[in-house]
């Protein structure tokens, strides 16, 4: 008998919904039959770190995972221990009597991820492509006649001027390090971001490109050709021995997730952990919280010295008395654990900490009748105060918002404006008025170690518009200062000349400092050997089977 | 039903030229700045307009936009401003946690939204009916992330079942593995479409079973269920169809909380940080991909109302 048409569309229909379910089915049972073993993981280490890993060039960029990114899989020539003296690294050095050349000697066995050896030449280009773009290198390459290979193991610097911050600026660990590449890499133009087939070093991890996962995942291998120094492992120098054989970081982009991850054992390490979520970490007896990067983080509020009311030093005064450093702490952190008040430009726990020109109600408080009084003085007219607030970035979001209400408690006209980081980012590039999209005043975050002294500070840069940094202010006697200082050879000297700068900082509210504060790490008890650095550092640390 | 076919795929094109066109000029008439979000802190103004060069934006707009059309025209969708890597890469990557997640989630939806709502119609008016609306109004009232965390507290944190977090794929470990990871992520983004496709299967179903055709199957002695699923549920089923394939494509492009709840490396984290860092060429590639998702998602659903409804036909 005939099927009718109707019929048979009908079953064509049936068979072919019937087919999908079929391939949906078959899939699944695809997936199940390759279900695969857990690779064994005993000496993995899992960790999450401040953010994710983007840009993959630690001279281009100055941000610190790709900073932290760099310390994994490269080495330095000289690193800086926990006094703040540089160290032989990759390499030792002598320096002639006059003071002018410098020789550094690689040591041997450096080898390459990809099993070249490692040679001068890589050295002198790695160094080139650092001082191009680091501040306090071309701040070094001011003073430099020339730098050559002299032979395969040798490196040789000499000097056209003497110049007595050379070493330090070679080892400073923040925030671009003199990292050493291959010259085949180190050769590319300092505004040409390295690629994924870049990332070869010769430092204790190998980046496993294969596994990268831009933003969000990381994976490093122990590098089994590399030889640390013989000498305890400090900040970044001394011998970095590796004992596990796998780390890998994972971002994760929220906070109790993290948490969540630390407290469950799936991850390991918690670099930055919120802070308000520390109780809970401290509660739970199979982790450890404690502070690693005890130097810490200092906060700053910039003017920008091209427009009024900021153009003129007597306002900024005002704007510095109205200040206090516990409002802003207390606002950012909450916890007084992990804050201090701290009146150094150079940070509290430096060798070049001094008080010398902050005025008592910096951290005091109680100076608004003061700063009001100034602002008379000075005749400010009410011109608006355009300050930049991020919204979106917990550890810069805090500060504006008290520090406008200070400035308005001192008859300040303050329009807050609300934006994105990255927004700000760009718009504190704008040297146009404040009222055509341009700026009078941000907040941002320092690690220590980039402002311990008066050279690699940017903020006590004072080459104005050509040159400087954010906020521009053109001061040539502070740079007439920073020149006598890097030039000083004796310690006392240095710091003499260090206070007179902060001095006249002070004087002329080049910046002002807001306190320091220091968000302790957590992690798994069957961690070992973590080292206190002011850079997160992953070789010394053992993981219990 | 192909001429029809073919006339809906080519009027997709004007609209992805559109989207094209305004993604490009709305990304680069905002605010921010690629290069000084690559150069850091102490970058100064020299060496930013230098890496603007290196990339490419201080050319003329339109003449980023031709090169970046240019490439499209051959299948490239450039190359990310912040790793260097391909879009295509960094977006095939991605797109099988989004994508598995959003079938899961899915397929979880229907299975247990469509009997709820045929339920709640059938009774309606009773307490089964009052308890599948009342779930229905809290599935939508809860925010996902709250649903989300106490998902986590209860079956990770205290009974440790399942893991807090992660993400492992089909393709490379296996469907047991992905299971666990996915099963809680999938009940948090399908909450929402739970309570949305119950909702609207009930209502559909209530109009339908006042139907004279519906009366006459009773008549005739057919069974309850017969009736239900097979003559009103398909009678029912156009609207229904329509919020899951609409549902599916907001999935798809709409999972980013879910993602950074259960950390998974999805599209909508990248589409986050491709916007947070200004990377224009990853946000075009995404938008472009998006759209392009709907436009297929919906000829899709307009195909298959054919199947399920064989009065409509396209002409």
């Amino acid at each position: 008998m005939a099927t009718p048409l109707s019929c048979r569309f009908s079953m064509v229909r049936r068979r072919l919904l019937g087919g999908m379910a079929m391939m949906a089915l078959l899939s699944t049972c695809g997936a199940i039959s390759s279900l695969a073993a857990a690779p064994a993981e005993a000496s993995t280490l899992r960790a999450v770190m401040h953010s994710g890993l983007r840009v993959l060039d630690p001279i281009t960029t100055t941000a610190h995972i790709t900073r932290d990114h760099g310390y994994m899989i490269w080495d330095t020539l000289l690193g800086m221990d926990d006094q703040f003296q540089p160290q032989p690294q990759m390499a030792d050095w002598s320096v002639s009597d006059d003071g002018m050349t410098y020789t550094f000697t690689l040591r041997d066995g450096l080898k390459w991820h990809d099993g070249g050896e490692v040679t001068a030449s890589d050295a002198v280009a790695s160094f080139r492509r650092w001082a191009a773009r680091d501040g306090g290198g071309q701040m070094l390459m001011d003073h430099v006649a020339s730098v050559e290979a002299t032979d395969p193991q040798t490196m040789t610097l000499t000097l056209s001027s003497p110049f007595a911050y050379v070493l330090e600026l070679m080892a400073k660990p923040s925030s671009v390090p003199l990292f050493v590449m291959p010259a085949r890499i180190a050769s590319k133009s300092p505004d040409e971001t390295l690629t994924v087939e870049d990332q070869v070093g010769s430092g204790p991890f190998k980046f496993i490109a294969d596994e990268y996962d831009p933003g969000s995942r990381v994976v490093y291998e122990k590098f089994a050709d590399y030889v640390p120094r013989d000498e305890p492992a400090s900040w970044t120098a001394g011998g970095k021995v590796v004992n596990v054989d796998r780390v890998e970081w994972i971002n994760m982009s929220d906070a109790q997730t993290a948490l969540n991850a630390l407290n469950s054992g799936e991850i390991d390490f918690l670099e930055s952990p919120s802070v308000d979520l520390l109780p809970v970490l401290q509660a739970n007896p199979d982790l450890t919280v404690e502070k690693i990067n005890e130097l810490g983080s200092q906060t700053i509020g910039r003017f920008n010295f091209l427009y009024p009311p900021f153009d003129d030093p007597q306002i900024r005064r005002a704007a510095l008395m109205a200040m206090n450093q516990t409002d802003v702490l207390a606002s950012l952190v909450g916890n007084p654990d992990h804050y201090s008040l701290c009146p150094s430009m150079y940070g509290c726990q430096t060798p070049l900490a001094t008080d010398a020109g902050a005025p008592a109600s910096l951290t005091e408080g109680g100076g608004t009748a003061a700063a009001r009084q100034l602002l008379e003085e000075a005749g400010y007219d009410g011109t608006p105060v355009v300050m930049m607030q991020p919204t979106d970035a917990p550890t810069v979001s805090p500060q504006p918002v008290i520090a406008a209400q200070l400035l308005r408690q001192a008859g300040f006209t303050v329009d807050l404006q609300p934006m994105d980081w990255q927004t700000l980012v760009t718009r504190r590039a704008s040297q146009q008025p404040p009222s055509e999209g341009g700026w009078n005043m941000f907040f941002t975050n320092w690690y220590i170690p980039e402002v311990w002294n008066p050279l690699v500070s940017p903020m006590l840069n004072g080459r104005g518009k050509d040159g400087g940094w954010f906020g521009w202010p053109d001061d040539p006697e502070l740079e007439s200062m920073r020149n006598e200082f890097a030039k000083a050879t004796n310690a006392e000297d240095r710091k003499a000349i260090a206070k007179r700068i902060q001095q006249h900082a002070f004087e002329q509210v080049t910046y002002i400092p807001l306190g320091e504060y220091s968000i302790p790490a957590a992690w798994n008890n069957d961690l070992s050997g973590i080292l206190h650095s002011p850079v997160p550092v992953f070789w010394n640390i053992t993981k219990a089977e | 039903m192909f001429s029809y076919c073919l006339r809906r795929t080519l009027a997709a094109v004007p609209v992805m030229v559109v989207v094209a066109l305004f993604v490009f000029l709305l990304l680069r008439l905002s605010p921010g700045d690629p290069a000084a979000i690559i150069a850091g802190d102490m970058a100064t103004p020299e060496q930013l307009d230098r890496i603007r060069e290196t990339l490419g934006l201080n050319q003329p707009i339109y003449l980023q936009f031709f090169n970046w059309g240019g490439e499209l025209l051959r299948g490239d969708f450039g190359t990310s401003l912040m790793s260097n890597l391909p879009v295509t890469q960094l977006m095939v990557q991605r797109l099988e946690p989004t994508v598995s997640l959003a079938l899961l989630s899915i397929v979880l939806s229907v299975v247990v939204a469509v009997p709820m709502g045929v339920i709640a119609a059938w009774k309606h008016g009773s307490l089964i009916d009052n308890v599948v609306m009342s779930v229905s109004v809290l599935g939508f009232s809860v925010p996902v992330f709250v649903i989300g965390y106490i998902l986590i507290k209860i079956f990770a944190i205290d009974l440790g079942w399942l893991p807090v977090q992660g993400f492992k794929r089909v393709s490379e470990e296996g469907f047991g593995p992905f299971i666990r990871h996915a099963i809680l992520p999938a009940l948090m983004l399908s909450t929402i479409y739970i309570a949305l496709i119950a909702r609207m299967t009930r209502a559909s179903m209530l109009d339908v079973l006042g139907e004279d055709f519906v009366r006459t199957a009773h008549a005739k002695g057919a069974s309850e269920k017969r009736v239900l699923f097979k003559h009103a549920l398909r009678n029912a089923g156009v609207p229904i169809l329509e919020v899951i394939g609409t549902g599916f494509a907001l999935m798809i492009t709409g999972v980013v909380v879910t993602e950074s709840v259960f950390n998974i490396p999805g599209l909508g984290r990248l589409t986050v940080d491709a916007i947070l860092a200004r990377d224009y060429p990853v946000i075009q590639g995404l938008i472009l991909v998006t759209s392009g998702v709907y436009v297929l998602i919906n000829l899709a659903i307009d195909l298959s109302y054919a199947l399920l409804d064989p009065r409509i036909r396209y002409q």
